[in-house]
This record gives structure tokens, C-alpha cells and sequence, in this order.
């Protein structure tokens, strides 16, 4: 792609930045400073709000260029991805987002420890929370990195880094200045432009096809050079056994990970009550579900309008399926319509990614400084202000993921992703199940359950192909390579749950029942909710 | 004495006043006087309006399930009127009521969902069977996904509105009515 695009795409992505920094000045002119002000955003947010900021914070760039470049190279296969995305919420909706809302403060440990003895508990939990956080974090920046190539061309190294940089850079500054009141509103805005985006888009390719999806399919798969098999499951994950099993880990980890992340989780606190976290969930089903719909229909336009050969010639991994899309529908590379489309597109990403980011950080920096911080303080020495330690925190996870962005800024953003799902899913979901849902669960149990998911799901990536043993990996040269799956979701979910329950049975101490009475009754009733 | 309780058992299913932001008066903490009670700042308030997925307000609401709070005589700690409520008929009624929806949609999303992806990759001749034009089993099944998604979403929050809001709104009330006196005016 030639360089001429760059100036309009970064002047969209600098009027993006202006604004959304004006926000969070905005937002922090009166703040209190207080912990409910920095994690919850004075828990003031209306459902609908939060549902778009639940929407932006879940609709990263690995859906929006990711997803529709693989449906643009592969066909369906992508969509098999975006249902597992989508689906992952009625998991939110029926089991966490108003039991967490009624039982928690702030973070996931804050559930956990209002039943089992608190200090061990919040370490292990906060641990997990902090290692997802950066998995995730590490993924956006690395996908922040390749999109600047991508865009603008500048293969460079250098061009790269500076972005990981630029973009780290921010997000602490929007984190640590603004707090989770600014972050909303920055996940607001960008959810907002982005869907925005994709309707103009995809009405503009509806119009060109004269609004005939069965021709827009055709076209589609008749450019793909796959006819038919374009339009069924198994161009990319088909194969051998090991690579469709390694679909099904996947797709198990996309629907059971979403219920743990922790910036997820934290969104559910900015609303006052169960129900309007509740409401917001519904609000971000449907705009998820759109937008998701929405670039399925993107996908085969880019491969029936520009071609899997011309995607594939521009990015091998299919990235820049939408811009290219984007450009062909405002009239073609040379005209003022194509470049300022091609750069709206460009523009979006970027502010796509800058509020991921920024959202993750926020939940990471709450972990610490709420979780692993007043845990493992050494007694005696003087308490700091909560807040303070948080937005260091925010400096210090900024700071973490800048480095490990340009340190493995050539491992596959869709394997990250994937992986930090899988954490999630084997670490997080268990102990949450668990704490909410049974009775007879302890302390040992939930400390187990945390880490008997997140030690083998780290473990087995440790050993599978990613790592060594084939030339795609990361270290090609040496092979300890004893576990086949890319992905450790099948294996590693039900471990998690396994050392739940081996912990619970052979712990000495039993359950409180008092305290598991108080976690039952506020989670269906609110009653003690903050 | 009109509180919050009374209010809600009175049966008009009519739009509540739609209190959508929280007002830092948790009814709890209002406390002593009537004047702070007969208020509705109670956030819980904005329950009763209903909110886009939730279109229809047709359906009456479920029969009010019984109090708390005359099973719940003689508590002498917090933690005591916890266990209470949680043994109370009317608790018990919430919690069946949460999980008769909560796990049979459990069941019907996460087998429909596991069975597409294992399908898709285990029968693939199967799923490239044609249907109409370019659609074929496949693109019907990946709707499918989306379309059940919407509908238990739109099905749960209509749920959760009708059949348990209330109930659980008056067991909030109780329980907070019984523990009040015991944390003596800290809350």
C-alpha cells in the first residue's frame, strides 16, 4: 500500500486521540479521588451506557480485521470463530453479570473472598486476573504493532515499536489521569465509531450487490476459487484430527473465557444495581450480535469485491481485508472516496485497539493494587492510598506490556487472544462457578482451582507446537513438544474444575455455611450490595 | 408508615418511577424517619422499566411469593439473619425460579453450541449440503447460533423482569429490615 494514505488516516486517528483525551480532563475535573470513583466510575454508568462500553470493550481488532480477514480468505470458517464469540455471552448474561454485580466491590477476587479466608484467596486470584490482563494486553499491542505496517506500509521495525510505544503510552495516560469514568466514556466513543463504521460499510456493500446476499455469497465464492467448500467449515481448521480437535479447545475456551475476564467482570460494578447490569448485558447481546453480523457480511464482501488473491497479496494473514474493502467501495485506491474510506477504516482500528487496551490495563492495575498489594504488603511497613498504588499500577502493567508487546511482537495476535481466553476459562471460571454455586465449597478449593487451571493451561502452551518443535514456532530449534493442541481449553478447563473440587474434598476445615448463606442470598437479592 | 416494601407488594404492575441513577441513599442507611422512607431513591427502582430486548409488557408479573420476614423472628446476629433468609420459603421460591430458567437454557445454548462446532468439524459433508441458492446447512446453522443467542437473551431478561424481580427486590428489603437493627445504624 502506498504511503499516501497515511496523512489522512493518521489526522482521523489524532482528531480520535484529541477527543477522547479532552474526555478523560473532562471526566477527572471534579474527581474525589476515591477507590469507587477510580474502579467503578461512581458505579453511575445507565445500562445503556455501559452496554456500549461492555460492546467497546469486546469488539477488539482481531475481530474486526482478524475475523474478516479469515472469513475473506476462508470462508466460513470464520464464522465459526464469531459464534463462539457471541455465544460466550448468554454465559454473562445467566450467570454472572448480576450475581457478580449484587456480591463484588471491584475486582473477581472481591466475589471469591467474601466467602473463603481472604488473604490467600485474593493473592491467587488476583495472580490470574493479572496474567490474563497482560496476555490480552500483549495480544493488542502486538496487533497495534502489525497494524501500523500494515497500513501504512512502514514495514519497518522501527515504525513498529514507536507505535507499541505511542499506544502504551496513552492507554497509561487515559488509565491513570482518568480512571474508569474516563475509560467508559473512551469505550463508549470508540464503540460508537466502530459501529458506525461497519454500517457504512456494510450498507455500502449491500448497495453495490443491490441488497442480494444470495449474489454477494455467489460472487464471493466464486472468486475464492473454493466454489462451494468457500461457503462450508473446513478450508482453514479442517485437515487432521489434531488441528479439528484443536478447533473444538478453541471454541470451548471463546464460550467459557468471556465469563472471566476481568475487564469484563469490572464492567459490571460502574451500573447501580443487578438489573441494570443485567440490562447492559442485553444491550452489549445486541450490538455485539450486529456488529458480528455485520462483518460476517464483510468478510465475503471483501473476498467477492476485492479477492482472497488481492487480501492475501496485501497481508498473508488476511488483515487488511477491511481496509481494502473499505477502498474499493469509495471508488477505488486513486480516488478521494477510496482514501478517506481507507482511512476512516484505518482510523478505527486504531482507536479500537487504544480502547481495548485501555480497558484491560484499568482491570490488570485494579488486580494489584486492590488484590495483590494490600495481600502481600509486608506488615508494618505505612499503607499507601489505594488509588495511588493503583494508577502506579497502571504504569507498571503499561510499562509490562510495552515490553513483552515489542518482545514477542511476531507471535500470531489470534493465538494470543486465544491463549488468554483459555486462561481465563481454566483459572478464572472455575472458582467464580464454584464460590456463586456450591455450598460445600472452601478455601483450599478455590485457592486450588485458580491455580489448577492457570499452572496447566500456561504449561501445556509451554509444551505444545507454538513453543518448539515445528518451524512455526517460537524457538523452531528445539523440541519439547509433548502436547499436540495449540490451544489448551479442553484439557485445561476441566482441570481447573477438577482441582476445585479435589481441593474442597480434601480440605480439613469445612465449608462456612454462614458466609455461603450471605454470598447466596446477596447474589440472588442484592441485599448488601454496595 | 409507607415503605418501600409496602409499595412493592401492592400489586399495580403499572412503570415504576424510573430511578436510573444511583442517588447515594441506600433506603438502609436513610434510616430513621419516615421522611427518608417514603422516598423511592432506592436504585433497585429502576427494575421495573423496561429496557430495549425486553419489548413486551404483556405478561403479568409473577404472584408475589411470601415474606421473609415473619419466618425471620429472633435472629441475634448478621450472619444468623443470612441463614435465615436463605432458609426462608420465599428465598427458596427466588432461587428455584432463577435456576428452572438458568439451567435448562444452560443446557439447550451449550449442547446446541458444542454440537455445531463438533459437527463442523466432524461432518463437514453434512454441513455443505445446500439448502436455497449459495445458503446451505452451515450459513443455517451459524444464523441459527446468532438467532438463539438473541432470543434466550430477550428470553432471560423477560424472565428474570417478570418472574423473580420483585420477589427479590421484597427479599432485599427484609433482609436489609432484619439486619439493620443488629449492625446498629453502621449501614
Amino acid at each position: 500500500m502506498s504511503g499516501h494514505h497515511q496523512m489522512p488516516a493518521l489526522l482521523l486517528f489524532g482528531v480520535f486521540v484529541a477527543i477522547t483525551l479532552a474526555i478523560t480532563t473532562w471526566v477527572s475535573r471534579d474527581r474525589h479521588g476515591s477507590a469507587e470513583e477510580f474502579y467503578a466510575g461512581g458505579r453511575l454508568f445507565s445500562p445503556m451506557e455501559n452496554g456500549f462500553a461492555i460492546a467497546g470493550d469486546y469488539m477488539s481488532a482481531a475481530s474486526f480485521l482478524g475475523v474478516t480477514g479469515l472469513i475473506a480468505l476462508f470462508g466460513y470458517d470464520g464464522i465459526l470463530y464469531v459464534v463462539g464469540f457471541l455465544v460466550a455471552w448468554l454465559v454473562v448474561l445467566f450467570f454472572v453479570a448480576e450475581l457478580v454485580r449484587n456480591c463484588g466491590r471491584f475486582t473477581l477476587a472481591d466475589v471469591v473472598a467474601a466467602r473463603m479466608s481472604e488473604r490467600r484467596v485474593r493473592i491467587a486470584v488476583g495472580t490470574s486476573s493479572v496474567t490474563v490482563s497482560v496476555l490480552y494486553l500483549v495480544a493488542q499491542m502486538v496487533g497495534a504493532g502489525s497494524l501500523v505496517a500494515l497500513l501504512f506500509g512502514g514495514t519497518s521495525t522501527a515504525a513498529r515499536a514507536w507505535t507499541v510505544v505511542v499506544v502504551g503510552a496513552l492507554m497509561v495516560i487515559y488509565v491513570a489521569l482518568g480512571g474508569m469514568r474516563a475509560t467508559t466514556w473512551i469505550q463508549i466513543v470508540k464503540a460508537v465509531l466502530l459501529l458506525g463504521g461497519t454500517v457504512a460499510l456494510t450498507a455500502a456493500l449491500l448497495v453495490r450487490f443491490h441488497g442480494d446476499v444470495d449474489a454477494l455469497l455467489r460472487t464471493a465464492a466464486g472468486r475464492s476459487g473454493h466454489g462451494d467448500a468457500f461457503l462450508a467449515p473446513g478450508l482453514k481448521y479442517g485437515g487432521d484430527w489434531t488441528a479439528r480437535i484443536d478447533f473444538v479447545s478453541l471454541g470451548l475456551a471463546l464460550v467459557l473465557g468471556t465469563a472471566g475476564l476481568p475487564h469484563i467482570l469490572s464492567r459490571f460494578y460502574t451500573v447501580p444495581t443487578a438489573r441494570a447490569a443485567r440490562r447492559s448485558v442485553v444491550w452489549s447481546v445486541w450490538l455485539i450480535g450486529g456488529f458480528y453480523l455485520m462483518t460476517i457480511a464483510l468478510g465475503f464482501g471483501a473476498a467477492a469485491v476485492v479477492g482472497p488473491d488481492a487480501v492475501r497479496a496485501s497481508n498473508e494473514a488476511g488483515n487488511t481485508a477491511v481496509p481494502l474493502l473499505a477502498q474499493r467501495l469509495g471508488g477505488g485506491a486513486d480516488t478521494t472516496g477510496g482514501t478517506v474510506l481507507f482511512a476512516m477504516v484505518a482510523a478505527i482500528a486504531f482507536a479500537t485497539i487504544l480502547a481495548v487496551v485501555a480497558g484491560i490495563t484499568l482491570a490488570a492495575s485494579a488486580a494489584v493494587a486492590h488484590d495483590l498489594y494490600p495481600s502481600l504488603r509486608r506488615r508494618g511497613r505505612k499503607a499507601r492510598s489505594e488509588v495511588g498504588v493503583a494508577r502506579a499500577a497502571a504504569v507498571g502493567v503499561g510499562v509490562v506490556a510495552i515490553a513483552l508487546g515489542l518482545l514477542v511482537r511476531d507471535l500470531n495476535v489470534a493465538f494470543l487472544v486465544g491463549l488468554a481466553f483459555a486462561v481465563s476459562a481454566s483459572a478464572n471460571l472455575p472458582v467464580l462457578v464454584y464460590t456463586l454455586f456450591w455450598r460445600g465449597f472452601t478455601t483450599r478449593g478455590a485457592v486450588w482451582a485458580v491455580y489448577g487451571g492457570l499452572v496447566p493451561a500456561l504449561g501445556l502452551v509451554l509444551l505444545s507446537p507454538v513453543v518448539s518443535g515445528s518451524p512455526g514456532s517460537l524457538f523452531p530449534a528445539v523440541d519439547f513438544q509433548y502436547f499436540p493442541l495449540q490451544n489448551p481449553g479442553l484439557v485445561s478447563v476441566p482441570l481447573g474444575f477438577l482441582a476445585g473440587w479435589l481441593g474442597t474434598v480434601t480440605s480439613s476445615e469445612g465449608p462456612d455455611e454462614t458466609k455461603y448463606a450471605e454470598t447466596e442470598v446477596r447474589s440472588l437479592t442484592g441485599a448488601g450490595a454496595v | 408508615m409507607r415503605s418501600n416494601h409496602d409499595r412493592s407488594r401492592g400489586g399495580g404492575d403499572g412503570p415504576e418511577s424510573s430511578v436510573e441513577k444511583y442517588q447515594g441513599c441506600d433506603p438502609a442507611s436513610t434510616g430513621a424517619g419516615a421522611a427518608g422512607r417514603a422516598e423511592y431513591d432506592d436504585p433497585w427502582y429502576d427494575a421495573l422499566a423496561s429496557g430495549w430486548g425486553e419489548l413486551d409488557g404483556t405478561g403479568a408479573p409473577a404472584p408475589v411469593v411470601p415474606s421473609a420476614r415473619r419466618e425471620g423472628e429472633g435472629a441475634d446476629r448478621v450472619a444468623d439473619v443470612y441463614l435465615q433468609v436463605q432458609r426462608s420459603a420465599a428465598f427458596r421460591e427466588v432461587r428455584s425460579r432463577y435456576r428452572r430458567f438458568v439451567v435448562p437454557g444452560l443446557v439447550i445454548f451449550f449442547t446446541w453450541y458444542v454440537g455445531y462446532v463438533v459437527t463442523a468439524q466432524a461432518a463437514p459433508g453434512l454441513m455443505e449440503r445446500p439448502v436455497a441458492g449459495a445458503v446451505n446447512v452451515a450459513m443455517l446453522a451459524g444464523l441459527g447460533q446468532f438467532l438463539t443467542t438473541f432470543l434466550l437473551t430477550w428470553a432471560y431478561a423477560r424472565h428474570a423482569r417478570l418472574r423473580r424481580d420483585r420477589a427479590a427486590l421484597d427479599l432485599r428489603w427484609d433482609t436489609q429490615e432484619l439486619t439493620r437493627p443488629l449492625r446498629g445504624g453502621e449501614r
